[in-house]
């Protein structure tokens, strides 16, 4: 019982299905888990610990019953940007630090329905703006790897959790890399799925066009059974694609002979590291022996995926983040004088730096006289992005590369330099800009910090990236590798 | 002396007639406790995504047939971005680059009402309606309820074809029968189901380009359209002929003391930033969508009334009065229906039914009597039951019971007497009793018949058949 947290969702479930253990034993297991470790992490920022106990002990009367689906009595924790009915929802941001939703987002409720274990809500980028964890008012968090260095963002408190074994998986939403990038930083295994798979509702909104609710979860198959409950068409968000569902899990054991895999010279380029690079390079190897042939491709237009986006994004955000006005929900300031002074000085005590700076970036792109040389041109530059992929995907059944330039960096390197630190999503923000489903795996390591394998996918091709996945870990471990002081009961 | 043109065009609010919000199933009712009808996604909260109501998209069709406008076949809702306290999200949703409705027109009456000018409508595009703050109710601050965000509003925009106060209310007025006509809206202007905004320019006659204009805002009922027009009209003339200049700006009418002020300049205008909703996809509306909704198309109006002067042979008078509204239109020919005969029918409705709703301040859908009831009276006057004279009589007695005409007839015995040989009898025994005055009118007095008429009529009870009481008697004094 003292090793439950090496378990996978499988094997977890496996043994709720034998009554080794109860949902409730497993909930209290991961609970003192993150309680004896997030004063070092500061991954978890909301407990929810009744209502963690209340719904294990429903999810028993289930398994008890013989009606357990995969992931009954599986204890998670959500990302802090999905609405939670009763429970605080912050985006990491002082401006929602005391609201609470009255009501459920799609993803929450499907999986609470499934019979999952909410143990409360993860740590991240104030409102999902930013690729360190850094720019949240609850503080940074630490990367399980090494306590200096960031998880990666903005759903490092989900990549974190996971690394450290402190629940078998989080829900995590990537706009521009924010599921794979602390993925990859953390060494576990990301899911950001087609855009309009997962219904975005009550998932609080970033950049509308390419936000994606996804997973992070210690493997492939994992992720699998968390998207068969995750995915799917919801009236509410009508953006959401009445596409069919598959049984994710279905093809994960197929063989790789004959994937084609594509490589393009555009991710292997001069920001890239050389550790990083080596380890890539040797997974890429490790799927031909697999049975996957390899393919230079050329995505042409990667280079301006980073301008594009922050064009794109900032605009989205600017708008979307103007309900947050002081009037019905969220921090007000003291004695206002009048609404323009309410506006005023709530938002910019209840903002934090990086989120006003793209309000300010997204005002402008918007404002008279400049809407169409930046917003419309960023999105031909978005269908002109698609396009090389479109073409790519004509030859190829996924595009393989590295998902980070770089490792896990410092607390504090980058923070003062916001381009450098837009710069480390510069492989993963073209998926979302052109709305393909990609993982982050992990394959490796350089200097003791975790490498992760970027795959993108067609449109709605996720049981074939998690197939790959899923084959590429049956034959590494990379992905069971755990931190060595969260590896055993924590002290 | 420099002759003065004004240029007016109106931008018109019409509140669609649904049972739920624009982007949202919470209820459209009018007048609930505030904020009880304003859901998460009314109200804006964090995470929550708009979902389109598919009948607005019916009834905007609906208008667009009825001003024989194009109707896109792609219709995209484009973000209003703006910061006021009734406005949930920041943002008003609305469509900008590609409106539901463009390029339409509307036929008004001008002048005397006999002759008529076609006005342009530019486009009509869907949008939500903001909340609305509450000033009187809370000591320095400000109340606001959300019942009204995301109620679904059409906003159609005319070409500035008007050319004075009295022009821009005929088409305010026509557009106000026609959206009642085509069941899209109750056009309740007091409750804000039909409000508008007019565009106000004055230029030298003759003179191509227009001139500055100055938009006033929130006009919602005809008078205060005219008066505000006018007010404004003199005041930019006033600015013009001292050699000044007009002053592009948003005015505000306040009907309290019959002026405009400004509200905001153009300087001080809000960049809105409109962009297209990411939370929403394109609506496509294909030519089978469009045909179903055509099939239901309600007579309108303009046809209506041709209508009624070409197969009923109304006067042009008496059928404008009767398409005036849909109500009274339906009302008529629900009269008509049951009684058969269309001048007599107009008569009255327009004379008697109008005049009794009038003095009791009434409606036409609260009248006591209702078409089938009236159109029954109207039968037994033109097949002779009884005269139009003891048909006033019944109707009075219709006003305040449920009886219908017949019922009345019979119990008090109205039913006229057309037997000639009875009718013969009364009028003998009043010329025997009326020596005097039978010797008067032999002696050229010819205006005595009306005595005689009256006296039949009153030995009658009113009931002889006044043609033949009248034929009968000059046969007899012919003698």
């Amino acid at each position: 019982m003292t090793d439950l947290h090496t378990l996978s969702i499988v094997g977890l479930a496996e043994g709720l299905r034998r009554r080794e253990y109860s949902a409730a034993e497993l909930t209290q297991h991961f609970m003192e888990r993150i309680s004896k470790s997030n004063t070092l992490l500061n991954a978890v920022i909301t407990l929810a610990e009744e209502q963690a106990a209340a719904t294990a002990e429903q999810a028993d009367v289930r398994i008890a019953a013989g009606d357990a689906e995969p992931l009954t009595g599986i204890p998670l924790l959500h990302k802090d940007i999905f609405c939670t009915d009763g429970i605080r929802t912050s985006c990491g941001s002082k401006m929602l630090d005391a609201f609470i939703a009255p009501y459920d987002a799609t993803v929450v409720a499907r999986l609470s329905a499934a019979g999952a274990v909410m143990l409360g809500k993860t740590n991240m980028d104030e409102f999902a703006m930013g690729s360190s964890n850094e720019a949240s008012y609850y503080g940074p968090v630490r990367n399980p790897w090494d306590i200096e260095r960031v998880p990666g963002g903005s759903s490092g408190g989900s990549a974190a959790v996971v690394a450290a074994r402190l629940a078998p998986a989080a829900t995590g939403s990537d706009t521009g890399g924010s599921i794979r990038q602390p993925a990859a930083l953390c060494g576990v295994t990301g899911l950001k799925p087609t855009y309009g798979r997962i219904s975005r509702y009550g998932m609080v909104a970033f950049a509308s066009s390419l936000d994606q609710a996804g997973t992070l979860s210690a493997d492939a198959r994992d992720a699998a059974l968390l998207l068969n409950v995750m995915a799917g068409f919801d009236q509410r968000d009508s953006t959401s694609i009445d596409h069919p569902v598959p049984d994710y899990t279905a093809i994960l054991d197929n063989s790789l002979d004959g994937l084609k895999i594509g490589i393009a010279e555009e991710f292997f380029d001069a920001g890239l590291d050389d550790g990083v690079a080596s380890q890539v390079q040797a997974a890429i190897r490790q799927l031909e022996v697999l049975g996957a042939s390899i393919k230079n491709i050329s995505l042409p237009h990667m280079k301006v995926s980073v301008a594009t986006y922050y064009v794109v994004a900032s605009a989205e955000c600017s708008s979307n983040l103007s309900r947050m006005d002081g009037v019905r929900f969220g921090y007000r300031c003291e004695n206002p004088k009048d609404p323009g002074d309410m506006y005023a000085r709530s938002r910019s005590k209840g903002f934090g730096a990086e989120v006003k700076r793209r309000i300010m970036i997204g005002t402008y792109v918007l404002s008279a006289g400049f809407y169409d040389a930046y917003y419309l041109k960023a999105q031909r530059v978005r269908r002109v992005i698609a396009d090389d992929f479109k073409r790519a995907f004509d030859d190829v059944d996924l595009i393989v590369g590295p998902t980070t330039p770089e490792t896990a960096f410092t607390l504090n390197e980058k923070a003062s330099d916001p381009i450098r630190m837009y710069l480390s999503d510069i492989y993963t923000i073209a998926a979302n800009l052109a709305g393909l489903p990609a993982m982050s795996i992990p394959c490796g390591f350089s200097q003791g910090l975790p490498v992760g394998l970027h795959l993108i996918g067609n449109l709605f091709d996720e049981a074939r990236l998690l197939n790959v996945a899923h084959q590429y870990q049956r034959h590494t471990d990379w992905h069971s590798r755990v931190p060595e002081r969260f590896l055993q009961e924590i002290p | 002396m420099t002759v003065w043109e004004t240029v007016i065009g109106l931008e018109i609010h019409v509140r669609l007639l649904t049972c739920s919000k624009l982007f949202s199933g919470a209820s459209t009712t009018y007048g609930a406790e505030p904020n009880s009808l304003a859901c998460a996604v009314d109200l804006g909260l964090p995470g929550v995504l708009p979902m389109v109501n598919e009948e607005v998209f019916r009834k905007a069709v609906r208008f667009g047939l009825g001003v024989n406008a194009e109707i896109s076949r792609c219709s995209v809702f484009d973000r209003k971005n703006y910061f006021y306290p009734d406005l949930p999200k920041g943002y008003q949703i609305s469509q900008l680059y590609l409106p539901v409705v463009s390029k339409g027109e509307l036929e008004i009456n001008v002048g005397d009402g006999n002759s008529s000018k076609v006005i342009g409508i530019t486009r009509a595009h869907l949008e939500e309606d903001a909340g609305k703050s509450l000033h009187e109710d809370f000591a320095g601050m400000s109340g606001i309820d959300l019942n009204r965000a995301g109620t679904p509003l059409l906003e159609i925009v005319s070409e500035p074809d008007m050319r004075s106060a009295s022009e821009a209310v005929a088409y305010m007025k026509a557009m106000h029968t026609l959206v009642r006509y085509l069941e899209i809206s109750d056009g309740n202007m007091q409750e804000g189901s039909f409000r508008c905004d007019a565009n106000v320019s004055v230029r030298a006659q003759g003179q191509a380009e227009f001139g500055t204009r100055t938009e006033i805002k929130n006009l919602n009922s005809f008078r205060f359209v005219e008066r505000a027009i006018n007010h404004e009209v003199e005041r930019q003339t006033d600015i013009l002929e001292n050699g000044g200049e007009v002053m592009q700006e948003t005015r505000l009418y306040d009907s309290d003391r019959d002026e405009t002020r400004s509200m905001r300049s153009k300087e001080e205008a809000n960049d809105y930033r409109y962009f297209p909703d990411p939370d929403l996809l394109p609506v496509i509306i294909d030519d089978a969508y469009i045909e179903a909704v055509r099939q239901f198309m309600p007579e309108l109006p303009n046809a209506k009334r041709n209508r009624f002067i070409q197969e009923l042979g109304l006067s042009a008078y008496d059928a404008a009065v009767l398409t005036g509204s849909r109500e009274i239109a339906d009302y008529y020919e629900a009269v008509l229906a049951e009684a058969g005969e269309a001048r007599l029918s107009a008569n009255w409705v327009i004379v008697e039914l109008v005049g009794a709703l009038n003095s009791d301040g009434l409606d036409i859908r609260q009248s006591p009597v209702s078409a089938k009831r009236l159109g029954g009276l109207i039968r037994r006057i033109d097949d002779n039951t009884i005269s139009g004279k003891i048909g006033k009589q019944i109707f009075r007695q219709m006003w305040c019971s449920e009886d219908d005409a017949d019922t009345i007839i019979e119990a008090r015995g109205l039913r006229q007497i057309t037997d000639n040989s009875a009718i013969e009898d009364m009028i003998d025994k009043v010329l025997a009793d009326s020596p005097r005055q039978v010797e008067q009118y032999r002696a050229g007095q010819k205006k005595v018949l009306g005595y005689f008429v009256g006296q039949v009529m009153r030995a009658s009870q009113g009931r002889a058949n006044p043609q033949q009481v009248n034929g009968i008697l000059r046969s007899r004094l012919k003698n």
